[in-house]
């Protein structure tokens, strides 16, 4: 008895973990890979061709350059916080992988294993909350610099993250409010009861989330705190090696967690399109976790479309559109969405 | 009670937006800019001084090394100037290839600005989409003139040789597509809102401001001062081809860059008229191969640089060696607005107006 309680709840999550690890690190090396491939087709060139085949090895050969790399520290750099800010971006990016539902789970040699780590009851409030701790590697990162231009980019970041992050929290809750838990997977089953993906139910929201989540990434055209050609590198100008390598590795983490949870809140997780729908059930035999990772991959690919393809804004501008726009029609969509739950209960009786 | 000061950041000569080794001090309250004290020199070769001890005929690369974006301009403005002093006559059909190969300059000068200035409000597409037709015209530069870059295309009486087989066909099949390439670059930015956001209204100077500091080019029209020396004091071939000059009245950085994009469309006008109507004949004139010039003869030219007015001053010496050679170079000149077009605004502001101003500092420095 004792032994299978073992395997149910200690052997199985750490093989989960190390899964999800190894195939998010590999999806980080690629993304980087990809990025500059799609870029490069947007930019009509060719991007890494030499490292072997069509450059496919260049993430491998950029890792072992990175890691090979002299530890430079400044010398006025506060060092232990300089050491701990890229750690805590990658921590906090990882650490919220542990709530993503990939799949409904199965059974093997008679063991559940459910495809998320951790199904909590608080899982999306766990997320947000773990997804602005990156805020701190901003931060700090710039503060410890003792430099700068990375202050300007540390400034920059606290200030936008933060107030995306409001608006991003009330469009969440709308959803929230529709499906009735916080739990990742109960939300993802609360799409199969309402046959809908939620971006259907939550138009508004989603449009809301995709850009929140953009801003909340530090990506073009919201990628001020790194404005390379006004901040240099922002936060993370005096970082090289390998810490510089934490921060793009947590930064293109977060983009996967916020890929997820998009996923997971609006297009219905591992479901397929119109999950009762009969119409759609051939659709069935591409497995959930695999409809998981497309959709996943869409918003990635989006957040480089993007990146192709837009100036960027200006930190005036940027918090104009985080306060004056998103927030109020943010709370305005959450509003709307209680009062219509309220009506639809009254008339369920 | 804690001490608030502004802050001194520098900016440069190693940035990534200065376009160059510009150094910037800008004093700035949160990202406010309360004062930008320009900082040059740092390119300073002492071209001027340098020319002073080469005949004239030597002097044609020094000028290709000033404003390298635009190498067969500055050699334009230089052989006409000492064409002028001298009095040599140049051959007819000289002066319509050097208008081509002029406006052909203007279109790669403007297409790296149009690139650059976009890279720098972030729209990283663009450099790569202006580079891929900057690369055909400089491979016209290259076959025609020897060189891509410093081309030290034009020599005084003329052009050093006749140009190759089939360059003209080439320069005319690029002009028939390039306007499609133009509409492609607007696609991308003339309406788009972050575009829009960041150039609109961001580097603005009034044209009797403009007036007052000197400013010429782009930096002018755009001001709604519709000043062209290409039509006030035609120079080359420049009075016997049909063309619009652009000029924008909203005097900010999105009129600049609508006056540039106009500017590359008249320059494919003017490149199609010069070779359509190119005549026979020898390409140089007769020049004494001493390029003696009395002394006491003093000129100074103007020509209408992608950059604005680039004057050269030359005063001779009775040998083959000016006496003094003075450019007035338009960057130079046009940096100075850059301090009152920045005050009041944000860093990012900063770099949109450095972009807007279109220097290059090897003009600058000289």
């Amino acid at each position: 008895m004792s032994t299978e309680l073992l395997i149910q709840y200690g052997v199985i999550p750490i093989i989960q973990i190390l899964v999800v690890m190894i195939v998010v690190l590999t999806v980080v090396a690629y993304g980087v890979y990809a990025e500059r491939k799609i870029l490069a087709f947007i930019h009509s060139r060719l991007g890494p061709m030499r490292v072997g085949p069509w450059g496919l090895f260049q993430p491998i050969a950029d890792g072992l350059k990175l890691l090979m790399k002299e530890d430079l520290r400044p010398s006025v750099a506060d060092s232990l916080i300089f050491v701990m800010a890229p750690a805590i971006l990658m921590l906090a990016a990882f650490s919220a992988l542990t709530m993503v539902p990939f799949g409904e789970g199965t059974t093997m040699f008679g063991y559940e294993v459910p495809y998320v780590i951790a199904d909590v009851n608080i899982g999306i409030l766990a997320m947000l909350a773990l997804s602005s701790l990156s805020v701190y590697a901003v931060v700090l990162g710039g503060w410890s610099s003792n430099s700068k231009y990375p202050l300007i980019g540390a400034l920059r970041g606290a200030a936008q993250m933060v107030s995306y992050e409001v608006a991003l929290a009330f469009t969440v809750v709308a959803t929230l409010m529709i499906a009735g838990t916080m739990s990742t997977v109960g939300i993802v089953e609360a799409q199969r009861e309402l046959g809908a993906w939620f971006f259907i139910l939550q138009p508004v929201g989603f449009v809301i989330f995709v850009i929140c989540m953009v801003a909340e990434t530090n990506r073009l055209p919201f990628d001020l705190p790194e404005a390379e050609t006004e901040l240099v590198s922002g936060y993370f100008t005096e970082f090289s090696g390998m810490r510089w390598a934490f921060y793009m590795l947590g930064e293109y983490a977060a983009m996967i967690v916020m890929s997820c949870l998009a996923v997971t809140l609006y297009l219905g997780g591992w479901l397929r399109p119109f999950p009762n729908s009969e119409l759609t059930a051939f659709l069935d035999v591409i497995p959930g976790p695999l409809w998981f990772v497309l959709k996943g991959f869409m918003f990635m690919y989006f957040f480089m479309w993007i990146r192709g393809t837009y100036p960027r804004y200006r930190y005036d501008q940027l918090m104009t559109i985080g306060w004056k726009v998103l927030i109020p029609i943010s709370i305005a969509n959450l509003f709307f969405t209680g009062i219509i739950i309220l009506l639809v209960q009254a008339a369920a009786g | 009670m804690l001490d608030i000061r502004e802050m001194e950041l520098n900016m440069g000569p190693q940035h990534p937006s200065t376009h160059g080794v510009l150094r910037l001090i800008l004093y700035l309250d949160g990202e406010t800019v309360v004062d930008c004290k320009p900082v040059m020199g740092y390119l300073h070769r002492g071209t001027e001084k340098l020319m002073e001890t080469r005949n004239y005929y030597q002097n044609v690369p020094f000028t290709d090394r000033t404003d390298y974006l635009a190498a067969p301009y500055m050699n334009l403005g230089y052989v006409e100037a000492v064409e002028k002093l001298a009095g040599w006559e140049v051959p007819e059909r000289a002066q319509y290839v050097r208008t081509a190969i002029a406006e052909l300059t203007r279109i790669a000068s403007h297409l790296l600005w149009l690139g650059t200035h976009a890279m720098d409000i972030g729209a990283q597409t663009m450099v790569l989409w202006t580079m891929r037709e900057r690369e055909v015209v400089l491979d016209f530069f290259e076959s025609a003139l020897g060189d891509r870059l410093t081309t030290s295309a034009f020599r005084p009486g003329g052009l050093r040789r006749e140009l190759p087989d089939g360059w003209i066909d080439a320069v005319l099949a690029f002009c028939k597509t390039f306007p499609d390439r133009i509409d492609e670059y607007e696609a991308l930015l003339s309406r788009n809102r972050i575009w829009l956001a960041r150039t609109v209204g961001v580097g603005v100077i009034s044209g009797q401001d403009a007036i007052d500091l000197g400013l010429s080019g782009p930096m002018l029209r755009g001001s709604g001062v519709p000043y062209d020396i290409r039509k006030e004091m035609p120079y080359a071939a420049y009075d016997k081809v049909d063309f619009d000059i652009a000029v924008e009245e909203e005097c900010d950085s999105y009129a600049r860059y609508l006056v540039r994009l106009v500017e590359m469309r008249q320059a494919v006008l003017i490149v199609e008229q010069c070779l359509d109507a190119l005549p026979e004949g020898p390409i140089q004139g007769k020049v004494p191969k001493t390029h003696k010039i009395e002394a006491g003869r003093e000129v100074y030219h103007v020509v209408e640089s992608p950059r604005g007015e680039l004057g050269y001053y030359i005063v001779s010496s009775g040998t083959g060696v000016p006496y003094k050679c003075k450019i007035r170079a338009p960057s130079f000149v046009n940096l100075q607005s850059l301090t009152p077009m920045s005050i009041g605004r944000l860093v990012a502001d900063v770099v949109t107006i450095i972009g807007t101003l279109d220097i290059v500092l090897g003009d600058v420095d000289r």
